[in-house]
């Protein structure tokens, strides 16, 4: 109905991750913020892989998008 | 408030933030489409298959799940799998391959629609009701738990919580209808698993992977009197009730929880089966409970397996975790979840994890709200208050408004069946109880309804009344062990004891189901049939002509991703036998 889900999908979690990713770069090497998660500095990772997901949604959103609208 | 320790810092806030303002953004979005009763409470039928099953999963994903599940994993190990393995896929399958044809094929645009069409009025009478009053307390309570756990947790105002979710949970779906449920459960189901995915990776780690975890794990399980894989193993122990946690034999899990509760939630429950009413077309229809069965598979290892964590960290000193204690000094296992988030996760990533949680509360309270809001509209209020008239732009306009003052008097007796909730716990409990004994009749009358052409409207409402009477009068004799207030049962007298609260559960089940099975079938004999075969033509399986193989390529046909499912349920299964 209406609204492609992929896109909002993948819009806000390029939105987040981009934020986390940035949030883990410039807390790299705060070993007191990270002795929880085992010295992993996580926000980065995680940042990171939903910055993946995000794009690879907006990007099948985009080719859906595309299909429709020859 | 018990102190967790919790304290939240700006970046998680914000990931808060931008979460809520795309789940209202996707309300405000489809709000131009919301044009007639049939796309603000069906969503015009239009959902594409990957879409309704992801919620319909979703749904399913509730906080009480996710908090309960993560629980029972430190309290019951890998047998907590049965929930799923066994307790929900093979239903899936059933509901996608042999049941969605008949809902789906109807026209019926509910559960209760569907008994009105196969049986009579007073059949979908008697379950529109007890659905909309369950839907709705359901939701309060859920509401309720969110609330609690907010204030507990992280020291928000209990009102402002609830209200607050209340509103964003109204906003979305008074403005899109069923369509902004579905799609904003879509956008939930991968918030919970992409919040959660962090800790168990990090619990792993720290634990050392599987085998470092049941190596840690042997000397504790065996402290607790059980063999040491007890907690890393599914069937191995099933064979006596009393060698495993759960306190059930095998055949009590295969009949209770593979067969009646979970045919009697999955293939009955309108909530669930809503989902794949809204899909596009009869395949994408068949195709919803199957897709959601491929995530559904692997839940566990997102939930049980860091609560099975949770009890080696518990009994490690060195570690420094532990649960908070409730007044009689038990650990509250529902909090495992919330005491992993916070052992584990740093700013950041922990705001990600507090959002899914909040996203698992709002994807259960706002799929109760639309269904609520479908089932009275059409099978309350077009059924007893006002029909339908000759005019149908006019009755769609009406109906659409009807549907969303219902989703505004859904929301407000929620927060009052919340704050019913937050002064009379028990008698919450005790409803939750008695609506859990609903299902397994139901089920059984849709079940013999659909695939057996000579029952009778009579029987299926007697046997809805005397499965749910033997639930009730069964609760009412039996208790579990340490029971310490009648809402557990024995309320009757104390005829027989159950080793555990989930065996009382089960068999409540399998009596219900039984004697329901039974009444339908010996009444629809003894009573006139007063359906003719045209009319049930598309109701019943026996009537209703074969559909041809569906016009999609081969991996997309429903029999193609069944035979997946079950597949990789075996394969789970026989992994962690």
């Amino acid at each position: 109905m209406g609204i492609d889900i992929k896109f909002p999908i993948g819009l806000m979690f390029s939105i987040l991750g981009l934020l986390l990713s940035l949030f883990g770069i410039f807390t790299n090497g705060n070993s007191e913020l990270y002795t929880r998660s085992l010295g992993i500095n996580i926000n980065l990772w995680s940042g990171l892989g939903m910055l993946t997901f995000g794009l690879i949604m907006l990007f099948l959103a985009w080719k859906s998008k595309k299909a429709k609208t020859p | 408030m018990i102190d967790t320790g919790f304290t939240l810092s700006w970046i998680d806030y914000t990931i808060m933030i931008v979460y809520f303002a795309f789940v209202l953004g996707i309300g405000w979005a489809l709000k131009r489409y919301m044009k007639d009763a049939n796309a603000f409470l069906e969503a015009g039928r239009s959902m594409p298959a990957w879409v309704a099953g992801l919620a319909f999963i979703s749904t399913n994903l509730g906080a009480l799940e996710v908090m309960g599940m993560t629980g029972s994993g430190a309290k019951y190990g890998m047998l907590t799998t049965h929930f799923y393995w066994i307790g929900a896929i093979p239903a899936m399958v059933f509901l996608a391959l042999f049941m969605m044809p008949f809902y789906y094929g109807s026209k019926a645009r509910s559960v209760p629609e569907y008994l009105k069409l196969r049986y009579d009025e007073k059949t979908r009478g008697l379950n529109a009701i007890l659905f909309a009053v369950m839907t709705i307390l359901a939701s309060g309570i859920s509401m309720y738990a969110l609330a609690i756990l907010m204030e507990k947790v992280l020291g928000w105002n209990f009102h402002l919580s609830l209200v607050l979710s209340a509103a964003i949970v109204l906003a979305y779906t008074y403005l899109g209808g069923l369509s902004s449920a579905i799609y904003n459960e879509v956008l939930q189901f991968f918030i919970i698993v992409i919040g959660l995915f962090p800790i168990v990776l990090l619990c792993m780690k720290d634990l050392g992977g599987w085998s470092g975890l049941q190596e840690q794990l042997a000397p504790i399980v065996s402290a607790k009197g059980y063999a040491p894989d007890t907690w890393t193993t599914t069937w191995k122990y099933t064979g006596s009730a009393t060698a495993n946690p759960l306190g059930v034999e095998w055949y009590g899990i295969f009949a209770g929880l593979g067969f009646v509760l979970s045919f009697g939630y999955w293939c009955t429950n309108f909530l669930i089966v809503q989902r794949a009413m809204s899909a596009e077309s009869t395949t994408a229809a068949r195709n919803t409970p199957l897709i959601g069965a491929l995530p559904k598979m692997f839940i566990p290892f997102l939930i049980i397996v860091p609560g099975i964590a949770a009890l080696v960290l518990m009994n490690t000193p060195g570690k420094g975790f532990a649960l908070p204690l409730n007044e009689a000094g038990q650990p509250i296992w529902d909090y495992t979840i919330i005491m992993l988030l916070k052992q584990y996760l740093p700013a950041g990533v922990l705001g990600l994890g507090i959002t899914a949680l909040l996203a698992s509360f709002m994807s259960g309270m706002a799929g109760n709200v639309s269904a609520f809001n479908t089932v009275w509209t059409y099978d309350i209020y077009q059924s007893y208050i006002r029909p339908v008239t000759g005019d149908k732009a006019a009755d769609s306009q009406h109906y659409l408004k009807v549907g969303r003052m219902a989703t505004i008097f859904g929301v407000i007796v929620s927060i009052a069946a919340a704050y019913l909730a937050s002064l009379f716990g028990n008698i919450m409990d005790f409803l939750q109880t008695i609506f859990s004994m609903i299902n397994a009749p139901l089920f059984a009358v849709i079940f013999l309804g659909m695939f057996w052409k000579r029952t009778t409207g009579h029987a299926a409402f007697t046997g809805l009344l005397a499965g749910f009477l033997i639930a009730l009068i069964h609760h009412g004799v039996t208790f579990p062990v340490g029971a310490d207030t009648l809402v557990k049962g024995g309320w009757i007298c104390k005829l027989h004891e159950y080793p555990v609260e989930m065996a009382q559960n089960f068999w409540t089940a399998i009596f219900a189901f039984t004697t329901s099975a039974v009444v339908t079938v010996v009444l629809s004999l003894l009573t006139r049939q007063k359906k003719s075969d045209e009319d049930l033509k598309g109701l019943v399986y026996s009537l209703t002509p074969r559909m041809g193989v569906e016009q999609v390529p081969w991996y997309q046909r429903s029999t193609t991703l069944a035979i997946l499912v079950l597949t990789i349920g075996t394969i789970l299964t026989i992994l962690f036998w």
